[in-house]
């Protein structure tokens, strides 16, 4: 049990790795995918077999989906490609990175006091559920307030570009189609006729 | 009926209260109406005062009202309390009807004015802090009133503040004047300390008890006292503000600078005459002060070009006879003169400001030929410039002029020098009187007239013009057949000349004297300035000197504002201001290079916040 | 994991590796959770992470939809282009 979680973890942070330094969004996001399910393995090892597949449902499953949709709808990795290409060099990387060690460094002395083993001691959905609906109740409440703020907050916002696609498309009519760069916007104009 | 005093003072007041609260709310014609009504009212209740103290004249010939206990420190309890005698009671008289001609005036002159209810609050609220000052009971109380006029005359010259010329010379007329304040002020602290009161009547008894002729406290006293009167009433050696004081609108000029503000420091000095007969040197002083202002502002007045500025030299000037005639003690002469002038030079200005609205002009050689079109103001000034000058017997400034002059040799002060510098003066006085009339309203006609005035202007100015005609009369010399009513009235208060000189010249000789002059500046006037001359300026250099007002902006300049300005530049970047100056700039410099901070980049807001835990964390640890 | 992501947060300009690099933090910082939780034998830890993924979820919700208006004002994701609060 022991391997498996240090295999999942150092996998998690490779492919942790590989997804940020990534210039094409969507190798990236899938590089993050695997993260995640070794992330879920982790917690399968750590005893939680319920989150372990919660994570696997709704943070690969729906959250990462959704990034991928908007990656293709909005064709970002084209355009980005460009951009990134010189804003990635190795000399760039260097500040973060000596941030991001110290940080480490200043996070693993913390936890370092009072290590021990792993327990395996498997917390099961139903302790879950019982503390839940128990002493988090209230918790519960208001993450529904905050899904449904969300809701309506993603509904509003996106609406606005709805409309302003619309009119933008309703404009690009008069003008040329053959736009430069093979510009797959207009060709999810498609997709906006068929939403509408 | 006198128990009303109070009344006079309070109802200027609110009007100006009320105008100064609402007036930009209220129409024009009920703006008049508070304005004008307010001292048409005071008009009103002094008259019937007048003739309450006449008919039954309270004991000991003065009433005093008090109203209540200004504050109350130990020994010092000055009170807010009016004082009504024979004095006062004439000022009071003189300074309301006076007023309420010039409001009346004003309702139709400054119609098109936009701060129209502004002007009508400072005029009200001027003659308000005047008539304090008049009726004031202790010299505390004047000193309010005081301060009151000079901040009323400040508002008033720079009434159209937008433009800086006015405001500049706002400034300057209070600057001058607050030198004389100070003065007045030193001299106040210097009575209490010396007498213990401020009550004026109170003051003259212990003070001539007190004090011994010729004493240095008296000397001290009495020469700031007339510190304070030389700059209000624009003598030398603060008379350089008067003139200038002209970029008011004309009813100011004709109320503040010609009838009742500039004779105030006339009247302390007549109100203190007690302390100033105990320092003989100040009061000679006084005269000579007024002797050679008279001359030179009469110099002066030849040689201008507009006509307002001929009038403001030219109150300068009847100031110095009055001046004069305090400085020989002939106190009620100089009250008779105060009010002969109110009347004859509020007409000229008022005429003034008619011709002036008429043709939009100011300048005497761009005139001529007005006086078919504006008969009102030809004749206005006629009559007036007639009184001025000293119209033998028909005109009120013959009398009062007349009698100066004789006790300026009879009296026991009395010098030929000072009858002769009093001819002089009035030659000269007729001299730019005539020409001034000459060059406004005879000869060719060069400008155009817009308007003519209305109902309160004729009414004005008609009754200004009867007034200085009749207003001689209550006070004739004996010498022929007259009989000085004015003189022995205020005799209760002001003591009457003693005669020390009876002859060669007597009055009767002065009289003559004086009519002959009159005629010679007409008939100069005449040969230089008349209809048939080619009107153009002088040249030369007296008419530079005499124009420039004999140099004394010049003078001061040198004098005391290039050190004062060298001064404050010199210590404006002295020691104590560098410490704040620098906190300053240390500000400045770390607003500088915090400003780098603020990228408005997301990722380095993110990266700061990163560093700012690893420092956190680091602190945490180090301490742990 | 956790410091991983907040590199890729300062580095990255594209502002779909911002967000991604924040779901990083997000998931790292939930591991941390889920290991506390285990250690002590209660079902805290897990709790806790429910609500981190819930949060992940609405915050993922909005910041697409701005993604989305950010593409349609620029054109183009770069993360410092948005720098009008500049000082």
């Amino acid at each position: 049990m022991a391997t498996l979680f240090y295999l999942a973890g150092v996998l998690a942070i490779i492919a942790t790795l590989l997804a940020i330094t990534r210039r094409h969004a969507v190798h990236a996001l899938l590089y993050l995918i695997v993260s995640l399910l070794a992330v879920a393995v982790d917690f399968y090892t750590l005893g939680a077999p319920f989150v372990a597949a919660l994570e696997i449902m709704i943070y690969a499953g729906a959250i990462m989906v959704l990034f991928v949709f908007v990656v293709m709808m909005l064709n970002v990795a084209e355009h980005a490609m460009e951009v990134e290409r010189y804003s990635l060099k190795p000399s760039n990387w260097f500040g973060p990175a000596l941030l991001a060690f110290v940080l480490l460094g200043e996070l693993v002395y913390c936890t370092m006091t009072s290590s021990s083993a792993p327990r395996a001691a498997t917390v099961g959905p139903k302790q879950v559920g019982t503390a839940l609906f128990g002493n988090y109740w209230i918790g519960v409440e208001l993450a529904s307030l905050l899904l449904t703020a969300g809701l309506v907050g993603a509904y509003h916002l996106g609406r606005q570009a709805f409309a302003k696609e619309e009119t933008k498309h309703a404009a690009d009519t008069n003008t040329a189609r053959h736009h430069t760069g093979g510009d797959l916007v207009h060709a999810g104009a498609g997709r906006t006729d068929h939403a509408a | 009926m006198l128990r009303f005093l109070w009344l006079v003072v309070a109802l200027p007041f609110a009007s100006a209260t009320v105008l100064a609260l609402f007036g930009s709310r209220l129409g024009r014609r009920l703006v008049a109406f508070i304005g004008a009504g307010s001292i048409g009212l005071a008009a009103m209740v002094s008259i019937l005062i007048g003739f309450s103290f006449l008919s039954s004249p309270p004991p000991n010939n003065s009433y005093t009202q008090h109203l209540w206990t200004w504050m109350s420190t130990g020994t010092f309890q000055p009170e807010i309390a009016l004082y009504l005698d024979p004095v006062s009671l004439l000022m009071l008289l003189v300074i309301t009807f006076v007023s309420f001609l010039i409001h009346l005036y004003s309702a139709e002159y400054m119609q098109d004015d936009e701060g129209y209810a502004r002007f009508f609050a400072y005029m009200n609220l001027f003659v308000a802090s005047m008539l304090t000052l008049i009726l004031a009971n202790n010299l505390l109380l004047l000193y309010l009133g005081w301060e009151g006029v000079g901040l009323c005359s400040f508002l008033l010259i720079g009434f159209w503040y937008q433009e800086p010329a006015n405001v500049r010379a706002a400034g300057k007329a209070f600057i001058v004047t607050r030198f004389g304040d100070t003065a007045f002020a030193i001299g106040l602290f210097l009575l209490f300390t010396k007498l213990g009161t401020l009550d004026i009547q109170e003051l003259m008894h212990r003070a001539s008890e007190q004090w011994i002729v010729g004493s240095g406290v008296a000397v001290a006293a009495t020469a700031l006292l007339l510190g304070g009167a030389v700059g209000k009433s624009a003598q030398l050696p603060l008379q350089t503000w008067l003139p200038d004081a002209m970029a008011g609108p004309t009813p100011t000029s004709a109320l503040i600078h010609a009838a009742t503000m500039v004779t105030a420091g006339v009247y302390l000095i007549a109100r203190t005459h007690v302390l100033f007969t105990l320092a003989p040197s100040i009061q000679f002083t006084v005269a000579i002060i007024g002797a050679v202002t008279m001359l030179l502002a009469a110099f002066s007045a030849l040689a201008q070009r507009d006509m307002k500025r001929v009038l403001a030299y030219s109150t300068i000037s009847q100031i110095g006879y009055m001046f004069l005639a305090l400085g020989l003690g002939a106190w009620s002469a100089a009250m008779f003169h105060f009010m002969t002038h109110a009347f004859f030079k509020a007409l000229l200005f008022l005429a003034a400001g008619v011709v002036i609205h008429a043709i939009h002009e100011q300048d005497l050689f761009k005139m001529g030929g007005l006086r078919t079109e504006l008969r009102l103001a030809f004749w206005s000034f006629v009559i007036g410039g007639s009184a001025l000058a000293g119209l033998p017997l028909i005109t009120a400034g013959f009398f009062s002029k007349d009698l100066i002059l004789w006790q300026s040799w009879a009296g026991p002060n009395g010098n030929i020098w000072f009858w002769i510098a009093g001819m002089t003066g009035a030659l000269l006085t007729s001299l730019y009187t005539f020409r001034m009339i000459s060059l406004a309203f005879y000869g060719h006609q060069q400008t155009h007239v817009h308007a003519h005035s209305g109902m309160p202007v004729r009414i004005a100015l008609i009754t200004l013009c009867v007034l200085s005609v009749l207003g001689g009369y209550v006070d004739t010399p004996p010498d022929y057949g007259g009989v000085p009513a004015l003189s022995n009235f205020l005799s209760s208060v002001l003591p009457p000349l003693s005669v020390v000189h009876p002859g060669p010249i007597t009055e009767t000789i002065t009289a003559l004297s004086a009519s002959t002059v009159f005629a010679l500046g007409l008939a100069l006037a005449y040969l230089l300035f008349g209809p048939q001359r080619v009107r153009v300026p002088m040249k030369g250099f007296l008419q530079e000197l005499w124009f420039a007002g004999w140099g004394f902006d010049w003078l001061y300049d040198k004098l005391f504002v290039r050190p004062f300005l060298w001064v404050t530049r010199k210590s404006s970047k002295d020691l104590a201001d560098a410490p704040i100056r620098r906190l300053g700039e240390i500000a400045m410099l770390g607003n500088r290079a915090l400003r780098y901070t603020q990228t408005g980049r997301v990722r380095w807001y993110a990266a700061g916040l990163a560093m700012g835990t690893v420092a956190i964390l680091a602190v945490a640890f180090l301490l742990r | 994991m956790f410091t991983l992501g907040l590199a890729g947060l300062i580095t990255r300009r594209n502002l779909i590796f911002t967000l991604m690099s924040i779901e990083i933090m997000l998931n790292a910082s939930g591991l941390a959770f889920i290991a506390a939780g285990s250690r002590w034998g209660q079902p805290d830890g897990q709790i806790m992470f429910l609500f981190i993924i819930t949060m992940a979820a609405a915050e993922v919700a909005i910041g697409l939809a701005f993604v989305l208006l950010f593409h349609r004002k620029q054109s183009e994701l770069d993360v410092d282009a948005a720098s009008e609060l500049r000082g």
